[in-house]
């Protein structure tokens, strides 16, 4: 339908769309999220619930405990090594469609604590991430930025075609491999199916101007 | 979940009962809306009666001691924030504490001040968020948690104009603050503080003689008062126990000599008493915040002589703790006169205070686990480190 | 609490202990008390029951790696040296090298609730950082020890005969190496990023190129 023939009707007063409109705003108006917070970014998630900054305005205040009812996982925190396998379990555990927020430094790449010898290097090596948000922690309102994001992602969404979703698309996995606890780091270290290192560019120390 | 691992030899065997009957063993956490975060406690239950408890630590384990040993002093203080990330503030002045006195630094007046109304500030918003989240496990979802919150709120403004973050403030300096309180400050943090009776008096009207909070609570999860010294409790359950023992009386640090306050005692060690005890010390700081409030001097906010690069302390080690609203934090440093700390430990207060969960617990309902361990107050970033 | 008057007290009281008081040369004046393993639970039991000392608090437990270090110093030797008018005597610097002994070592920071003093501070030493790693628990006097112990066997290896649960207690069961010792190598696992550190970056270079940590620079 003609974009200026709809915006036209609306003013009339007829609504008109189409089952991939009224499809993706059903999703994106009720994101339930998965209750589940990692470390110090899950604080900030709840004072984005509470009444000051209402994450309920978009849908989204219904935190669900299990992952089976749950559309939407927000990886608040750190995510050590010994959690990573459990995020990866929920992660499958959740049905489709499932999207995953990245919040805060941590879970995108490790974050200030990204030497530690017990952290993963961000979320990303192991589930498919549609959303970070950057911060240490990410205030509120980053959060609902991310959210809104997330929302026009999913009202971008093709239903049919090339490029339509994961869930729509029987070829494309929903679940992925959970590392195991080995002798000395998780096995595998990352799923090669869906992370890669990224290339070296160009390093070089700088010269040694203390000798 | 993965296999559970409570007890790996004859663990099956022990889930017989003689008379027949099974025991069931649970997993709770470490993702599970009632454990304070990435907690796991593996429960065998007897119908619903817990008869062995077992806590499993380590899924925030994110090597804060390790990364210290490889920064700078300075560079660990943004990290401290991240241990019991409810109450920055007082994690970076233990930590200033137990550098200042590894290098023997002095604390200007003002600054000792500027300490003590964040620290108070920020014990009022812990214990605050703290009684909404017990009462959100015990059931009354969302208000007391909202109105919590709220107060919150108003707090972390506070911080957020005073050190540009609401929640990692990165606050202290060795010698003294990071930034001197912005003008109209003290006006804004004394209309909070002026509030904030307000705010515990409806609190109290809604729940503290609520028949359903008092069934729940009173003659929950005792531990005796010499178990509990002998546990290294400290913090507000230490003094719900009936035990005097308070650091800022006991080592007066900073110039906690010059307020007076009183602290509050309980009498049973059950998880009523640690509610009401957190009431009334927010009620305490409340008049502490207002006696420093007055009394602030005029001066510098910070040592001008201690050094913010190339800071090498001389070899030699220090222990400084104190009071957080979780327990005794403390810091041990050992220095070999490089830039950076040769040993750095934090000794955790929510760590530490789990030591008898699984005696608190014993013979309750699986209910009952969830507000004793929400009574305890962890949380696991320090819990873990 | 001054510790030679503390050290007389034990010595008399507990027969055969072997204690030495370590000087702590910083300006927080928190001097130390090392006691052997064979009589550290006597020590404990008397520093918590002896009426007028009651430390009924263990309030942290640190475990500390001391790998061995070579130190170096400077000292001045008389020696014969070939001068202009023939052999002469003369002082002349000397390096002298040695190594320290390698150790792990456990603190522990002790209070009284009852009387309000302290902190006296014991240490502890195992006989190196192989398999001679086996310390006293202080668990059955002081529980606080318990999962701080653990914490030290997880991270460091100390072995604590006498502790009712020794598993390890922040990294998961399967895991085998000491992350808290100073040796310690972590997996290699590193990804190209700016930073302020030589040391990253010189572990990226590594990673990159295969050449070994150290050479790269």
């Amino acid at each position: 339908m003609d974009e200026a023939l709809k915006v036209e009707l609306g003013r009339q007063g007829v609504f008109a769309t189409s089952l991939q409109e009224l499809y993706n705003w059903g999703r994106r108006s009720s994101l339930w999220p998965l209750n589940f917070g990692l470390a110090c970014c899950a604080i900030e998630m709840i004072a984005t619930t509470m009444a000051r900054y209402d994450l309920a305005r978009f849908g989204a205040e219904v935190f669900r405990p299990s992952p089976r009812q749950a559309d939407l996982m927000i990886v608040a925190g750190t995510i050590t090594k010994k959690m990573a396998p459990q995020v990866v379990r929920l992660y499958n555990q959740m049905p489709e469609p499932k999207y995953v927020i990245s919040m805060g430094a941590c879970a995108i790449s490790g974050g200030p604590f990204k030497q530690g010898y017990n952290v993963l290097k961000g979320i990303d090596r192991y589930i498919p991430v549609d959303i970070y948000i950057p911060g240490c922690p990410p205030r509120p309102e980053a959060l609902i930025e991310g959210f809104m994001a997330l929302q026009r992602k999913i009202d971008a969404q093709q239903l049919t075609g090339e490029n339509r979703p994961r869930h729509l698309n029987a070829a494309e996995p929903s679940e992925f491999i959970v590392p195991k606890f080995g002798a000395h780091d998780l096995e595998p270290t990352q799923n090669p199916a869906i992370w890669h290192a990224p290339q070296l560019v160009n390093i070089t120390l700088a010269p040694d101007e203390t000798k | 979940m993965s296999t559970l691992t409570l007890d790996p030899i004859a663990a099956k065997a022990s889930l017989l009962k003689k008379d027949g009957g099974q025991l069931l063993e649970v997993s709770m956490g470490p993702q599970h809306p009632s454990t304070h975060g990435v907690f796991r406690m593996d429960v065998v239950l007897d119908g619903e009666n817990v008869v062995k408890l077992k806590p499993i630590f380590g899924y925030l384990h994110r090597n804060h001691e390790k990364i210290a040993e490889d920064e700078t002093y300075l560079g660990s203080m943004p990290y401290t924030d991240r241990l019991d990330y409810f109450c920055s503030i007082t994690n970076n002045w233990a930590y200033a504490l137990a550098v200042e006195s590894l290098a023997g630094i002095e604390v200007p007046e003002r600054a000792q001040y500027i300490r003590v109304i964040t620290a108070e500030l920020t014990r009022l918003q812990n214990h605050a968020s703290l009684v909404g989240f017990l009462m959100q496990d015990m059931g009354a979802s969302g208000t007391p948690l909202m109105y919590a919150f709220r107060e919150r709120e108003k707090i972390l403004d506070l911080f957020e104009s005073l050190t540009g973050a609401r929640m990692m403030c990165n606050y202290m300096r060795f010698g003294g603050c990071r930034v001197d309180l912005p003008t109209g400050w003290l006006d804004q943090a004394k209309k909070v503080v002026a509030a904030f009776p307000k705010f515990l008096d409806e609190f109290e009207n809604l729940l503290v003689s609520n028949e359903i909070l008092m069934a729940r609570t009173q003659g929950v999860g005792i531990i005796p008062a010499e178990l509990i010294v002998n546990a290294g409790i400290t913090g507000p359950l230490l003094r719900a126990s009936g035990v005097n023992y308070d650091l800022r009386k006991v080592d007066k640090y900073g110039i906690y000599d010059r307020f007076t306050f009183r602290v509050p005692l309980g009498d049973h060690g059950d998880v009523y008493d640690r509610y009401m005890i957190r009431i009334l010390e927010m009620r305490e700081s409340v008049k502490i915040l207002e006696q420093a409030m007055r009394d602030i001097p005029e001066g510098p906010f910070t040592d001008p002589k201690t050094k913010v690069r190339n800071f090498r302390p001389k070899p030699g080690e220090a222990y400084g703790r104190i009071e957080a609203p979780k327990g005794e934090l403390g810091f041990y440093l050992i220095s070999d006169g490089s830039p950076n700390p040769y040993r750095y430990r934090v000794r955790p207060p929510s760590l530490i205070n789990l030591t008898v969960l699984e005696e608190m617990c014993l013979n309750r309902n699986i209910a009952d686990v969830v507000i004793i361990l929400g009574s305890v107050d962890i949380v696991m970033g320090e819990v873990d480190r | 609490m001054t510790l030679e008057p503390l050290k007389a007290e034990l010595e008399a009281n507990i027969p055969g202990c072997q204690l030495e008081i370590v000087n702590n040369p910083s300006p927080s004046g928190q001097h130390s008390l090392l006691i052997d393993p064979g009589h550290a639970l006597a020590i404990a039991l008397y520093l918590r029951d002896a009426a007028h000392l009651r430390f009924d608090y263990l309030s942290n437990v640190t475990g500390v790696d001391w790998p061995s270090r070579e130190l170096s110093e400077k000292i001045k030797v008389k020696k014969i040296v070939d001068g202009p008018d023939g052999p002469v005597e003369k002082e002349v610097d000397e390096v002298v090298k040695t190594q320290t002994h390698a150790h792990l070592e456990v603190v522990y920071h002790l209070y009284s609730m009852a009387l309000k003093h302290g902190p006296v501070i014991l240490r502890m030493r195992t006989e190196d950082r192989a398999d001679r790693v086996h310390l006293p628990s202080f668990t059955p006097i002081w529980r606080s020890a318990d999962f701080q112990e653990r914490e030290i066997f997880d991270l460091y290896g100390i072995l604590f005969d006498g502790h009712p649960d020794l598993r390890r207690i922040l990294m998961w069961d399967e895991f085998e190496d000491f992350p808290m010792r100073r040796d310690y190598v972590e997996p290699d696992d590193y990804e190209y990023e700016p930073t302020a550190h030589d040391d990253v970056l010189k572990k990226t270079i590594a990673h990159y190129t295969g050449e070994t940590p150290g050479g790269a620079a």
